[in-house]
């Protein structure tokens, strides 16, 4: 009974998430803007935003992506906010998210500090450098590289492997110098697991391009952390995952300093999308059991295609 | 020793006290955002930007948001906690500053257990943090 309960509700989230992605609301989302967003009294536009980051939250769990990476593609394309704000929102939103989870990820030892910490060191010192770069630039520039970036982690999405336990034969000396290297239990089966890593100085080398796209575009980094510590350095799946999220904690706040001391941040965009992302994981998680990620995701990967195409034509002035 | 603190399936002793350090500045963090929230959004005190008049500045350019309203960046918003959005940034300001002294708490043990590459590490991660957060960095349209 239970479950059919649930099953309904995620079919009604599944049209609610639909007719909000559609055109015609879409295109009358931004009719409502251009008329004028005065015409609305002040609590319209953050309801609107509880309720669309409280369904985006579902799909953030359901679909295995960042809250971060679908809000700023789909609230800067769509609604009437300027791409400053959503972009300052956007982080603070995926902030949140990995300080909720990071605490219990570490206490079970799945998220590692020893990988994080000099991770950390270079993706946050360019998180700031990428902050910077992304408020000093025109506008559209930004745009019309937020939606080209979407669309390249759409295509990552799709064609990207991941191994549930990578086979390193030899860790290499930066990591064995570091010590970078722990034991876990994989809870399905019980096995103890040891691991290390791999080719530890070029994945190090890519947290600077990841850093730089963070802050630049708001967007947390999940997408790219996961297969650079798993695919590239050799990090089972579930430490990289975890590991991942515990690094956005690190890299979003040095990002997020930079745009909150840049005025950056609106409280009443802020508070609304943090609820409303919040309360829809926590629905998404009791949903996990009675969807098939694969089609979520497939959802998932279609939204932000059209969010990012969408980006990118507003870039350039034409969407 | 070191080796095999490292190999044990626990946590170690400087990942267990950031964890619930970051615990508690989550938790602290976003009460005071929700109580700060509630206060600014039922007018139990004014706010600096009419509430009417917020959907007018968020279509704009930071610059052109912060010329219009007369806001000044960086920590200037510490001296208008008097004002109900104001107030809102000392929850922001606390998430945002957890991990800093999740940084700072677990120097000391990895000093103690001569983890010096590490020490160093955490300290200059407190450093770029605290370079984000001074509002020494300035840039602009």
């Amino acid at each position: 009974m239970q479950k059919r309960t649930l099953v309904t509700l995620f079919s009604n989230l599944l049209m609610l998430f639909f007719l909000l992605g559609s055109p015609p609301v879409m295109a009358a989302a931004e009719g409502a803007v251009a008329s004028s967003s005065q015409g609305h009294p002040w609590w319209f536009w953050p309801l609107v935003l509880l309720v669309v980051t409280f369904v985006m939250g579902i799909f953030a769990v359901l679909g295995g992506v960042g809250g971060g990476v679908l809000f700023v593609p789909i609230i800067s394309g769509f609604f009437p906010f300027h791409l400053d704000f959503v972009r300052g929102t956007g982080l603070l939103v995926a902030l949140s998210g990995a300080l909720a989870a990071g605490p219990g990820l570490l206490k079970m030892n799945l998220a590692s500090l020893r990988l994080a910490i000099p991770v950390a060191v270079i993706a946050s010192a360019c998180a700031i450098l990428g902050a910077m770069i992304g408020l000093a630039l025109p506008t559209h520039i930004v745009q019309i590289s937020l939606g080209g970036t979407i669309i390249g982690i759409c295509v990552l999405m799709l064609v990207a492997k991941k191994s549930e336990l990578p086979d390193v034969s030899q860790a290499d000396n930066l990591s064995s110098a570091l010590r970078i290297y722990g034991v876990y239990r994989e809870g399905s089966t019980g096995q103890i697991i040891n691991w290390k890593i791999h080719r530890t100085p070029l994945g190090l080398g890519l947290f600077i391009i990841i850093g730089i796209m963070a802050g630049m575009f708001g967007l947390g980094a999940g997408w790219a952390n996961v297969p650079v510590l798993n695919l590239l350095m050799g990090a089972p799946l579930k430490i990289s995952v975890a590991t991942s999220k515990f690094l956005l904690s690190i890299t979003d706040t040095s990002a997020a300093w930079i745009y909150l001391n840049q005025g950056c941040v609106i409280p009443m965009m802020v508070v609304p999308s943090l609820v409303g992302i919040m309360l829809g994981s926590f629905v998404g998680v009791r949903l996990l059991a009675v969807t098939k990620p694969a089609v979520v995701r497939w959802i998932v990967i279609g939204m932000l295609a059209f969010a990012g195409v969408k980006a990118f034509l507003k870039g350039l002035g034409i969407g | 020793m070191a080796d095999r603190l490292e190999t044990k399936l626990e946590a170690g002793p400087e990942q267990v006290r950031y964890a619930s350090i970051l615990e508690k500045g989550m938790y602290i963090g976003l009460l005071i955002l929700f109580i700060t929230f509630i206060i600014y959004a039922f007018g139990l005190m004014k706010p600096y930007t009419p509430k009417d008049n917020i959907s007018a500045c968020w279509i704009m350019s930071v610059h052109d948001y912060l010329e219009c309203t007369n806001i000044k960046s960086g920590w200037s918003w510490v001296g208008m906690l008097k004002y109900g959005d104001f107030l809102n940034f000392i929850g922001i300001a606390i998430l945002a500053g957890a991990t800093i002294i999740c940084y700072l708490s677990i120097i000391p043990i990895l000093v103690k257990n001569k983890d010096r590459v590490y020490a160093v590490l955490a300290f200059l991660e407190v450093l770029i943090l605290g370079l984000a957060a001074s509002g020494i960095l300035r840039v602009g349209h």
